[in-house]
Formats: structure tokens, sequence, C-alpha cells
């Protein structure tokens, strides 16, 4: 399989020997083409690009010293515990000024907090869209009874009240955690909490699309082929059938990456998730809200990036749904 | 003609068969779809009886053509046959096999055996699978081949259907139909079968295009001997490619026989009417119009076949006897059997049913006690006794 499916290397030797032939395009050049005329996109992949690395890049500066989200500067915050200064203690040291209460840098506790929220975010998603894809499938192209039971639990997740329960079982779950799973207790158990209830009540979207498209694509002829060559449920399901799919589950990462970092910063707001000092945008963001009209700039620097993730993100994915898939159904 | 009834071979099995150059045989197949009721308990209501008692057979190396119009179960047959769905009843014989029940695991082996050529090539290609992986998965999936050994492999079946084999990192999209198809041929290939299921392998082709395909397929078969059962409703397409046709209805195998005997004296008024609407060049050059049989009315429901015979609701020359009493296969030729009570070609059709006394009934198609049946028989090939029209009895010519 794979030597026959690195089309980029092999058709540069095949072409090499025959100068007259003419120089075919990969579906994936063809898809660059497309991706690279699509300018909203560029931009949306520039932002992108640049707060995944910044979120890669934060824990090595922490390191350096360069971005220092725990010392306090009590020395820099006024008796009404707003920073001292114009917008929220603005200077070169602190480019977005500093925290109230107690001073610390906001722009590293932001940018530092975005690693946090991100890589929870990331996490989860692959999770729901992994558990969503492999029920999906195994729904749709069994089909009958493991689909009905499958269905069933669909819904039954979908009923579950959430948000209560999310609440409620906290710190059970968190016993279970570092309890059953021995995962160390603090930001790591915590983590582990909202990254696992996400996934586990976010996968019934992606199950039923995928579902969906499983029954129409289980139909197609080549599925047939498949079974009339000898291959085993398991290729059918993966190997013929998960190509296919591409698409919507491209769209899928594109919509609940953002969903789950508005989710995280929801979340931490309910007192669920990474608790500080440990910053994540979500617990910075909850924090804020107490400042809101004392210290705007602290309030909405942390708004404005989770808006810019969540926009940025969308616009990425549907560019690249575009390019990838240009015959797609929308 | 109790004389001659008695000379014919007894027993629904004659020794004389011909029948050790089959390489597929098939006994009075069925398959039924059962039909559920909707709500939470879904009873099974009723049963599509999409196949229903079909028997031929399939010399090795030789073509088979099973035409009729859609829905009449040549497809459903096919699919039997390469065990993509499980007979309800009868038996598929293949190289001395029985292959009618095998399971997963004894199936696999047989994938070898048995390949099929789809009727789509625009659904039958995975879109996102490279043509090297679509034509050397039954390699890999089956392990016949080193993995590096896979590649030269693929781009020699390639060739051989006429493709360029520096093609094989290309995507089924980069091709036209009719290379498509091609490409679904390399594959049908790959694993060297000695059947090839053909179902309606250039319906979805341009007319153009067609002849290429159904060449490719003729040399193919002289080439690596392979055995062919092909489907089709093209009657002209089958005729130039099988040199025997079975047709269906609803069902049922009504006439089978050998191309020209099919082709030049149909005795079924089915595959009259078949045939009278195939369109004739020579008929346009001369200006003239060849009569054209209408049949009245649709295909019944294979729900609730009708009675009898299936074809009488619409059959012009249908008669008590064949709401009463379906008629055999009864072969009337060396190498022709029909499914009729009054088998003949169009305008000779006798008035009396032939088959009342073989059947041992009167010709309203009641019970006659004083009729002596005569079991007829019903396996897959040809016997070298047959029923003579012209003398109205069993005898061979």
């Amino acid at each position: 399989m794979s030597d026959l499916d690195t089309h980029g290397s092999v058709s540069a030797d095949v072409a090499g020997g025959d100068p007259e032939a003419v120089e075919g395009k990969s579906p994936f050049q063809l898809a660059m083409g497309r991706f690279r005329r699509d300018k909203l996109t560029l931009v949306a992949l520039g932002f992108v690009v640049t707060y995944v690395t910044a979120a890669i890049a934060a824990p090595f500066l922490v390191k350096a010293g360069v971005l220092d989200p725990y010392t306090t500067n009590q020395d820099l915050i006024g008796p009404d515990t707003i920073p001292i200064g114009k917008w929220g203690g603005i200077s070169w040291e602190h480019p977005l000024g500093i925290e109230p209460g107690i001073g610390r840098d906001a722009l590293s506790r932001i940018w530092y907090g975005m690693t946090f929220s991100l890589g929870i975010a990331l996490t989860a998603t692959l999770f729901a869209i992994g558990l969503g894809v492999i029920i999906g499938i195994v729904s749709g192209g069994a089909g009958g009874k493991t689909d009905a039971v499958l269905g069933r639990l669909t819904d039954l997740t979908l009923a579950f009240p959430q948000t209560l329960m999310v609440l409620a079982l906290y710190s059970l779950g968190l016993a279970f955690i570092t309890g059953t799973l021995h995962v160390p207790g603090g930001d790591l158990a915590n983590a582990v909490y909202v990254t696992a209830i996400l996934g586990l009540f976010g996968w019934t979207g992606v199950g039923r699309l995928i579902r969906g498209q499983v029954l129409s694509i289980r139909e197609r002829e080549f599925v047939e082929a498949a079974r009339m060559i000898g291959a085993s449920k398991m290729r059918i399901y993966f190997r013929e059938i998960l190509p296919n799919l591409w698409a919507p589950i491209l769209i899928m990462f594109s919509l609940y990456m953002p969903i789950f970092v508005s989710a995280e910063a929801a979340l931490s707001f309910l007192g669920v998730g990474i608790k500080p000092p440990t910053p994540t945008l979500g617990n910075v963001l909850a924090d804020s809200l107490d400042y809101a009209q004392a210290d705007f700039v602290y309030f909405f620097a942390p708004a404005a990036l989770i808006a810019i993730i969540v926009v940025s993100f969308n616009l990425l994915g549907d560019g690249l749904r575009d390019a990838l898939d240009p015959k797609a159904d929308r | 003609m109790s004389e001659t009834m008695s000379t014919a071979p007894a027993g629904g099995a004659p020794a004389a068969e011909p029948e050790d150059d089959a390489i597929l045989q098939v006994r009075n197949l069925k398959m039924y779809f059962p039909v559920k009721s909707t709500g939470i308990i879904r009873r099974t209501i009723g049963h599509v009886q999409a196949v229903d008692g079909v028997s031929f057979r399939v010399p090795a190396g030789g073509s088979l053509g099973l035409v009729g119009e859609s829905g009449c179960g040549k497809s459903t047959t096919g699919r039997m046959v390469t065990r993509l769905y499980e007979p309800t009843g009868g038996s598929i014989m293949f190289d001395g096999q029985d292959i009618t029940k095998i399971n997963a695991r004894g199936l696999k082996p047989l994938r070898r055996e048995i390949q099929m050529i789809f009727q789509d090539p625009y659904t039958s290609l995975n879109p996102r699978h490279t043509v090297g992986s679509i034509v050397g998965a039954p390699l890999r999936i089956h392990g016949v081949l080193p993995k590096d050994k896979v590649l030269g492999r693929v781009q020699e079946l390639l060739e051989i259907v006429g493709l360029n084999p520096e093609h094989y990192n290309r995507y089924p999209h980069e091709f036209s139909g009719g290379q498509r198809q091609r490409i679904g041929i390399a594959r049908a290939l790959t694993l060297q079968p000695k059947l090839l299921v053909a179902d309606e392998p250039v319906s979805a082709l341009d007319v153009s295009i067609q002849a290429q395909v159904i060449n490719l397929l003729r040399d193919l078969q002289k080439e690596f001997n392979i055995a062919f059962l092909f489907i089709a409703h093209d009657l002209a397409v089958v005729r130039h490619f099988c040199p025997e046709v079975a047709v269906m209805y609803l069902g049922k195998i009504v006439e089978v026989g050998d191309r020209e005997t099919l082709y030049n004296h149909p005795n079924h008024p089915y595959t009259q009417a078949l045939l009278s609407a195939v369109p004739d060049v020579s008929q346009a050059t001369i200006g003239g119009r060849r009569e054209r049989i209408r049949l009245e009315g649709d295909v019944p429901s294979p729900i609730n076949p009708p009675s009898g015979c299936r074809f009488r609701t619409r059959c012009p020359i249908a008669k008590d006897i064949c709401a009463a009493v379906e008629p055999p296969l009864l072969q009337i030729g060396p190498r022709h059997k029909v499914a009729c009570h009054f088998p003949g070609e169009i305008g000779a059709h006798p008035t009396e049913p032939v088959t009342q006394r073989l059947l041992g009934v009167d010709a309203h198609g009641q019970p006659d006690p004083g009729a002596s049946p005569v079991e007829i028989p019903s396996g897959p090939g040809y016997s070298d006794t047959w029923f003579d029209l012209r003398s109205n009895a069993l005898g061979r010519s």
C-alpha cells in the first residue's frame, strides 16, 4: 500500500523517464493550488499558525524567563486593587498591563493560558472525533441491532443533563482520576477531567454525522467490490469508507476546536478545570470578569483572543474543506 | 405417443447430460428478501421473490448471457453466484464444490476463483484510492505476492487491460468511464479467477466505448480461459458476447438456448416481445417497419407474483392453463429450453397446451385423472432427448 500511495515522489520518477509526458498534478497539488487562491483562508491560516506556534513556544519562553506568569508585583497595584497607571498598567515591561489584585503579568498569563486551553481543546477534539468516527462508522456500517444500540446510546448521551452532572460529579470524577487511574492530582487531573467530559459528551454530533455519511457511502459499489475481493469488515470500515469521510471529519474538527476552547472557558467560569495559579484562557477570563469595568484591558484581552481563535479556526476549516473536497456536498 | 413417452429417460437427471465441462452449475436457485412492517416490532410481512427457482450452467471458459428487464432478478442471481448474497434455496456448484452455504472463512479462497465486474465504473472504484492501490488490493488481502512484487503485477495488469502502466498512481477521477471500467476489469483479473460475473459491464458506458470494452473482455476470455456469466439488458451486446443466452422474467428463466436458436427462433412470447423491441438498422434502410409486440401493463410485483405462469398477466397468448399450472422449463431442441404451455414461433403458437400430457392436466389446467405425468428434467444442462414440437412427443433427433 505504502509504496503505491506516495504519489508525490513516485510520479516524479516516472515522469522523468519520458520528457514528452504532460506533468500530471496529484490531487494534493491541486488542492494546494485551490487553497493558495483562497485569500481569506490564508489569513485565517496565518492567525492559526501564529497562535499555535506561540502556544507551543510558551513553555519554553516561561522556562527562559521571557514570560513570567507567576511572579506577583504588589508594588504596581493601587490600594483599590486596580493596577496603577493607564490601561491596566500597560508599560514596556508589561505590554498588556498586569493582573489586578496581585499583579502578575497579564500577557504572560494569557499567552501561557492559551497553551493550556488549546492543549485541552485539541485533546478533547481528537478524543470526541475519534470516538464519534468509530461509533459512527460501526453504527452505519453494521446496521441492524448494532446500529439500534449505538443509536440509543447517542440519544442517552444527548439527553444527559451535562452541565449539572459535570458540576455534581466533579469531585467524584477527580477522585476516580487520581485514585483509580493514578493520575497525579492538581492541574493534570483537572485537565484530564475536563478533556474526558468534553470528549465523552461531545462525540454525539460527530457520530450522527458520520453514521449518515456511512449509510450513503456503503451503498456505493466500491464497498461491494471490496467485499468481493475478500476484504475484512475492519478493512472495509477503515480503509474503504473512512478515507471518504475526510471532508466531514475536517469540518467537525474545525467546528469542535473553537467550541471546546469556549467550553473550557465556560467550565472554568463554573469552577471546573485547571485552577489558578496555572493560567488557562478560561480561568483568566473568569477572573477578569470581576474587573470588566475597572480594568477593561485585562478583561478584553483574553476575550478577544478566544474570539480570534474561534473565528480563525472556523474559517480555516471552511477553506480546507473547499480546497480538499471541491465536489463535497455542503 | 405413450410408446415414445416410455422411452424418455425417467428421473430428473439424465445420465447422458454432458455436464463435465461445466464450471458453474446452478440448480433451483432462490432468493427471497423479507419485507418488514414498519413500526417498533418489525415483523416479516412478505417476501420479495427476486429469484425463484433458476437453473443454468456455465461451461469452463464459456459464457452464458443472462438478459431481462430491470428487476427481473438477473443481478440478484449474479450476486448469489458471487456469494455477495446468501441464497434462500437451491444450490450453486462451482468447480465441483458446493458453495451455496459456504461460510465467511470458506468464502475467502473462493474470491480468488470467482470475481465480478460491476455495472457503474463511477461508483465501483473508491475515489480515495489510487489505481495501483485498487488493482493491487486483492493481492494484498490474499497475500499472494510479496509486497515488493505487487507494483510490478499491477502494472502488468494495467497493460493487459489497455491502460498506461505508468498511471498506477493516479486517482479514478482522472480517468474516463471506459478507462475506469478497464480498471474494474483489471481488479477482477488480479487474482486470476476462473469465473467472472459481469453485471451489466457496459451499460453505463458510451455506446462508442461499449464495443472496446466488450472486445477487451472477449480477448481476456480467450487469453486466460475465463468463464463468464454475462448479465445485461442489451440484447445486441449479449448476442455478440455469449454463445448461450438465458432470458429471465420476474425471477424465473423463461427461455434458454444457444445464440442462433434464441435470437432467430424464439419460442417464448416474452422473448419474442423482447426481441421485437430491438431496433434493426436493416429495417430502417428498406423503410419497412417490423411489427413490434407491445406488452400491456407492468411487471407484476415480485412480492405477490401471478399464479401459474408469471408472464400470463401480460402474455398475448395466455389461456386458462397458464393461471392454473406453472409451465416447466421444457427442452424443445438440442440446446433450447422454454417455459411456456404454448411454445412456438411468432404466429405459430399451438392452440392446445403442449405440456398438458406431460403434466397430467387437461387443457384448462385441471388435474386429469387419466393422464400419466412425466417428470421433466429440471437440471441446469441439456439432455440429448427433448420434446419435439412437431410430433408433440418426447424423443431425440
